[in-house]
C-alpha cells in the first residue's frame, strides 16, 4: 500500500467517524426549526435549552447520580483491584468471574437483571435503584484500570512498607493509594463518562420520579430532530473531549 | 508508624468482605434471578408466578421470535464483519505508523478514535438523522453529484439501522484491534518475508494469528451490543425492524411477560458464554500456531 493510499483510508474513516457529530454541532447553530437547511447563525437554540427546566432537572440528575455513582465505584473497584492483587484470598475466582460477567454482560441482559432483583427487594424503581445499578455497571472498568497500574508496579515498594512495619492498611494508604492515583482518577472519570452515558440500563431501573437526562433525550429523538437537543448534544460532546482529554493527560504521564 | 496487628487482617477483610458482597447482591444474585423468572409463569397480578415450567423457552422457538432472533444475527453478525473489514486497515496502518518520522500524529490520531469511543452513543445515533434523512445531507451529496435523479428514502430502513450499528460500534472494534496489532513484533514478519513467503501468506500466517485475540475482543464487543441497542431502531429504523433487545424491552415494558422477556435475556447471556469460550480458546492457539 503506498502511503498516499493509507492516508486516504484513514481520512475516510475519520470522516466517516466525525462527519454525523460536526453537523449535528453545525446545525445546534442553525437558525431554522426543522434543520433542512442553513438560515444563518443564531444562539437561541442554547438560550431555549436554559429556559427547558424539565431538560435541566434531568440534567442535574444525571449529574448526581454520575458523580455519586463514580465515586463509589471508584472505592470499591479500586479496592477490588488491590485485593486481587495484593491477596490470596477464598472466593477469588469468584470475583474475577463476576467483574468479568460485569464488563461482558449485554446492557439489556444486566438492566433486566437489575429489575428483577429490585422488584424481588421491594424497591421502587427510582434514584436509589439507578445509583445502585451504576455503580455496579462502573465498577469492573475501574477494576481493570487500576489493576493495569498495580500490574506495572515494584513489589519491592509494599514489602518495604511492611518491613519498615506498616500494616495493610498503612501500606494501602501510604504507599499503594498515591501511587495509583493517576488511575484511580481515571477510573473516576471513565466511570463518570459511562454512568452519563447510559441508556439501557438506566431505563430499566429508573422510575418516572427520577428521570435522567439520556432517558430525556430519548424520549424526544424517537420522534425526529429537536433544535433543542442539537445545542444539548453539542455541550455534551465537548465535555466528553475535556474528559478524555483529562484522563489522557492523567494516565499518559506514566509511560 | 507502628504495625497494630489488628489492623492487618481489619483492613483485608473489609476490602475482599465489602466488593465479595456487593458482586454477589448485584451481579450474581440478579442473575440467578432472571434464570428463575425465565422458569416462572406468567401471573395475573403479580409480574411472576408458580409453577415453574419451560413455557417460555418453548415460545423462544416460535417462529415470531425466531424470526426476530433471525433478523438480529444477521444484523449482528453483519455490523462485525463489517466493522472488522473497516476497522482492520485503518488500525493497521494506525498502528503501524513510522514513530520516528512522526513522533506526535500517533497519540493524537488514537485520540481521535478514543473521542467518540467515549461520546454518548445515543447523540451518535441521533447525529445520523442529519445525514440520511430525505433533505439530509447524503441525498445532497448524492444528487448534487448526479449519482441519484430524487432524493432516496434512506431513513428509517433496515440499511438505516445497519448504519448506525456500524457507525457507533466501529471504535468498539479498533481499539482493541489498535492494541494487540501494535504489539506485533516487526522481526517476526521481517524473518518470514527473508524466508521467501509472500506478502498475503505473512499476514494470514503470521499477522492474522498473532493479532487474534483483538481480532475476538472486538468481535465480541461488537456483535453482543449489535443484539441490544434498542434505540438504534427506534430512531433510525422502520417499524419492522426488530432486535433482541427490541424485544426483551417489549416483553417487560409493554407486553408485561417477564417470563418471556427473561428467557430471551438468558438466550443473550449464552450467546455471551459461547463466545467467552471461543475467545479462550483462540488466544492460546495463536501462539501455537505461529510456533509450528
Amino acid at each position: 500500500m503506498s502511503r498516499l493510499v493509507k492516508a486516504a483510508y484513514a481520512a475516510l474513516v475519520y470522516l466517516f467517524l466525525y462527519t454525523p457529530i460536526a453537523v449535528l454541532i453545525a446545525f445546534s447553530f442553525n437558525d431554522s426549526k426543522y434543520g433542512a437547511s442553513w438560515r444563518g447563525f443564531t444562539l437561541k437554540w442554547y438560550d431555549a435549552l436554559a429556559q427547558d427546566a424539565a431538560l435541566l432537572d434531568a440534567a442535574l440528575n444525571s449529574l448526581l447520580v454520575a458523580a455519586l455513582a463514580a465515586t463509589a465505584a471508584t472505592a470499591l473497584g479500586t479496592l477490588a483491584a488491590v485485593a486481587l492483587h495484593q491477596y490470596r484470598f477464598r472466593g477469588r475466582r469468584l470475583t474475577q468471574t463476576c467483574l468479568f460477567v460485569t464488563m461482558m454482560s449485554p446492557d439489556i441482559v444486566m438492566g433486566v437483571s437489575l429489575l428483577v432483583l429490585f422488584v424481588s427487594l421491594g424497591l421502587t424503581p427510582g434514584f436509589l435503584t439507578l445509583l445502585l445499578a451504576h455503580v455496579t455497571f462502573c465498577l469492573p472498568f475501574v477494576a481493570v484500570t487500576v489493576f493495569s497500574r498495580l500490574a506495572g508496579f515494584d513489589p519491592h515498594l509494599v514489602e518495604a512498607a511492611q518491613d519498615l512495619g506498616a500494616g495493610e492498611f498503612d501500606t494501602f494508604r501510604l504507599v499503594i493509594l498515591p501511587m495509583l492515583m493517576p488511575a484511580v482518577a481515571a477510573g473516576w472519570l471513565l466511570s463518570f463518562t459511562l454512568s452519563m452515558d447510559d441508556v439501557i440500563v438506566s431505563f430499566f431501573t429508573t422510575g418516572p420520579t427520577f428521570e435522567v437526562l439520556p432517558l430525556r433525550i430519548y424520549s424526544m429523538v424517537k420522534v425526529g430532530v429537536k433544535p433543542v437537543v442539537n445545542a444539548l448534544s453539542a455541550i455534551l460532546v465537548g465535555a466528553t473531549v475535556v474528559i478524555v482529554l483529562t484522563s489522557h493527560l492523567l494516565l499518559g504521564e506514566k509511560k | 508508624m507502628a504495625a497494630r496487628p489488628s489492623d492487618r487482617s481489619l483492613f483485608r477483610t473489609l476490602a475482599v468482605g465489602g466488593v465479595m458482597a456487593w458482586l454477589l447482591v448485584f451481579v450474581a444474585a440478579p442473575n440467578l434471578l432472571v434464570l428463575g423468572a425465565s422458569l416462572a409463569s406468567r401471573g395475573e397480578a403479580e409480574f411472576l408466578a408458580l409453577p415453574l415450567s419451560l413455557h417460555s423457552y418453548g415460545h423462544l422457538l416460535s417462529p415470531l421470535f425466531a424470526g426476530v432472533f433471525a433478523d438480529s444475527f444477521v444484523l449482528a453478525a453483519g455490523t462485525t464483519l463489517l466493522c472488522l473489514v473497516v476497522g482492520y486497515p485503518f488500525a493497521y496502518i494506525l498502528a503501524r505508523l513510522p514513530r520516528a518520522r512522526l513522533p506526535k500524529a500517533r497519540p493524537l490520531l488514537l485520540l481521535l478514535v478514543i473521542i467518540p469511543f467515549w461520546t454518548n452513543s445515543l447523540i451518535r445515533t441521533y447525529a445520523l438523522v442529519f445525514i440520511l434523512k430525505t433533505e439530509g445531507l447524503l441525498n445532497d451529496l448524492l444528487l448534487g453529484l448526479g449519482l441519484a435523479s430524487e432524493p432516496l428514502s434512506l431513513l428509517y430502513t433496515d440499511t438505516a439501522v445497519f448504519v448506525g450499528l456500524t457507525y457507533t460500534l466501529l471504535p468498539f472494534m479498533i481499539l482493541p484491534l489498535y492494541a494487540s496489532i501494535e504489539k506485533l513484533d516487526e522481526r517476526l514478519l521481517e524473518a518470514a518475508r527473508d524466508l521467501g513467503a509472500s506478502r498475503p501468506r505473512v499476514f494470514w500466517r503470521i499477522t492474522v494469528p498473532l493479532t487474534a485475540p483483538g481480532i475476538a475482543a472486538g468481535c465480541m464487543l461488537v456483535f453482543l451490543p449489535s443484539f441490544c441497542l434498542f434505540y438504534i431502531p427506534d430512531i433510525l429504523g422502520g417499524a419492522k425492524t426488530l432486535l433482541v433487545g427490541n424485544f426483551i424491552k417489549n416483553q417487560f415494558l409493554s407486553a408485561r411477560d417477564w417470563p418471556l422477556g427473561s428467557a430471551a435475556s438468558m438466550l443473550l447471556t449464552a450467546v455471551m458464554a459461547l463466545l467467552a469460550v471461543v475467545r479462550l480458546k483462540l488466544s492460546p492457539l495463536a501462539g501455537e500456531k505461529v510456533r509450528r
